[in-house]
């Protein structure tokens, strides 16, 4: 394993890779830059920068109405993007690739024209403990409507998944599973492969939230088998505004549109209206197609820099946080899974994490404190919030012993 | 640091160590809850009142130094104060916690002037005011909903 870890690591250049984020250069009340927000939201490279300047100044139309020129070049540009997500999470069709504003619409179109129009009294949405509120409170509304219930699957102190509980909760009236890849609040990475297998073997469908996982982890919907796959464009060094929804073209086509409008109509009288294909049934209006292209370039960056290789360093890095953080007397870190991916989360002694944010902040080093939109977690745990450093590609060493030393300053100034 | 002592000042460590008037009041004539959701904080504030006065003032809850400090020294502040008074207080002290120039307020806020420094914060001035949210929803309201600062 170690000759394996020190060949790649010649192969990862990290102060190549820092040199595409002009934004990390900068200093923070006097102090480098030191990034630990990346599960919250990623810095671009320029390549990303540089596509949607290229967009506007050299491609910008409407795209799939109108034959002028620039009009060809920007719908180019954005089906060029489909593909390139399509191959990113090697979807068999490019037409299962959906492009969204993001993982959370993602989520909502399939509560809304997936779910609810199958969804009867008392039929039953089954999630884990450690969800996003944009992975609870689409189904919460859906249910709201249909009289259907969640059920949700525990997780153990250390913040994994029982996974036999989770079977156990497939029954009879379980009609969607949709859990997380991985956990934004504790770094779980959650056995997908596995829960995917059970469901199916009771006929129950999966969608998978992939929002903390694709920046970090390969992502094969085909071998996953899940029935959608939803994730963010700028949590992947991509634009804010734009995600996609992978989903199986035979659910797919079978589904209602999510919103009416242009693009996703076949034919429009005050009589009746027939739907386009997918995916453009299901992008209503003109899309951010900026952003699409954006995301695009994004993907495009993320696999030029060697997946297998950053995949390593991360790792490497939540390593060396989670062993230096556990040394800080009456520091607790929450979320102790075996597989975890990108993030360690913790709160010191009784020194409120809204605190230790602005401590750490004025020391250069940005993190999240909060709830990470993940209140049942916060609650399963009993703490108000918690801290939460997460990394990407481009942070280093020096930035993990950075964070450290800055949660030293928290003890000299609150003297816990 | 030097920055962050004049937002942490010790003061404000030590109502965050130990906060006065801290737990329910029973019986309370007036009760109003606070959240901020952007970071967890949830407080409760109880009031009994004498006529328009507040005879006695508690809080009990969660929240970050800057908040807990907040309601602690606020609670010290109102004891025996009109409604009208205490209305006129939080002005001046929203005023302190966000104006640029802000300062010369110092008779009339007493040792409430410590939060100065939370004007270079911004994100941290729903902290401040939090407890001052709630104060006013109690007074204002016989059954008042909870108030958010978000």
């Amino acid at each position: 394993m170690n000759a394996i870890n020190s060949t790649v690591r010649l192969q990862f250049d990290v102060d190549r890779l820092r040199a595409e984020f002009p934004i990390l250069r900068q200093q923070i009340h006097g102090r480098p830059l030191v990034y630990l927000d990346n599960a919250n939201t990623t810095q671009k490279p320029r390549a990303v920068l540089e596509a949607l300047n290229h967009y506007y100044l050299e491609s910008n139309a409407n795209i799939h109405r109108a034959n002028h020129l620039l009009s060809e070049r920007a719908t180019q540009a954005y089906e060029g993007a489909r593909e390139k997500v399509r191959r990113f999470i090697n979807a068999r069709d490019v037409e299962e690739v959906i492009f969204t504003r993001g993982c959370t619409e993602a989520i909502n179109l399939v509560a809304q024209s997936f779910a609810r129009p199958r969804l009867r009294e008392d039929d039953e949405i089954l999630l884990t403990h450690l969800e996003h509120h944009s992975n609870i409170v689409p189904w919460q509304i859906v249910c709201e409507a249909t009289g259907a219930r969640l059920r949700v699957a525990p997780i153990s102190d250390r913040g994994e998944l029982d996974l036999e509980q989770l079977v156990a909760l497939m029954q009879e009236r379980t009609r969607l599973v949709a859990i997380a890849h991985v956990s934004n609040a504790l770094g779980t990475v959650l056995p997908v492969g596995e829960i995917v297998r059970e469901a199916h073997a009771r006929g129950i469908p999966v969608l998978v939230d992939g929002a903390q996982a694709a920046p970090h982890l390969p992502v094969d919907v085909q071998a996953l088998d899940c029935d959608f796959y939803a994730f963010s464009g700028h949590k992947l060094y991509g634009p804010t505004g734009v995600g996609a929804l992978y989903g199986k073209r035979a659910l797919l086509d079978a589904m209602p549109p999510y919103q009416g409008g242009g693009s996703m109509i076949a034919s429009v009288s005050f009589e009746k209206t027939t739907y386009n294909t997918v995916p453009y049934r299901f992008e209503a209006g003109t899309p951010n197609i900026a952003g699409v292209v954006g995301f695009g370039a994004a993907v495009d960056f993320l696999i030029s820099c060697d997946l297998d290789a950053v995949r390593v360093h991360e790792h490497e890095l939540l390593g060396r946080a989670t062993q230096q953080l556990a040394e800080i007397p009456d520091l607790r870190i929450i979320g102790e899974a075996h597989e975890k991916c990108g993030v360690v989360s913790f709160v010191y002694d009784d020194v409120h994490p809204h605190d230790v944010g602005t401590v750490l902040d004025q020391e250069g080093v940005a993190v999240r404190a909060g709830q990470h939109c993940a209140q049942p977690v916060m609650d399963r745990y009993g703490v108000p919030a918690t801290v939460r450093a997460s990394f990407a590609l481009y942070n280093t060493a020096e930035d993990v012993d950075a964070l450290v030393r800055a949660v030293w300053r928290v003890r000299d100034l609150f003297g816990a | 640091m030097s920055e962050l002592r004049d937002l942490y000042q010790e003061v404000i460590l030590d109502h965050n160590k130990r906060p006065r008037n801290f737990g329910a009041l029973e019986p309370a004539d007036r009760r109003a809850i606070g959240h901020n959701p952007l970071c967890g904080d949830k407080l409760t504030v109880y009031v009994r009142l004498d006529g328009t006065r507040v005879a006695d003032v508690r809080f009990e809850g969660q929240g970050c130094a800057i908040s807990k400090a907040s309601a602690s020294m606020m609670t010290e502040m109102v004891k025996g104060l009109s409604r009208d008074d205490i209305a006129a207080l939080f002005e001046s002290f929203h005023h302190l916690v966000t104006a640029p120039d802000a300062g010369d307020e110092g008779d009339h806020l007493g040792k409430l002037t410590v939060f100065a420094g939370v004007r270079e914060y911004p994100t941290r001035v729903k902290c401040a005011t939090l407890s001052w949210h709630t104060l006013r929803a109690a007074l204002e309201d016989e059954a008042p909903q909870p108030v958010t600062t978000e």
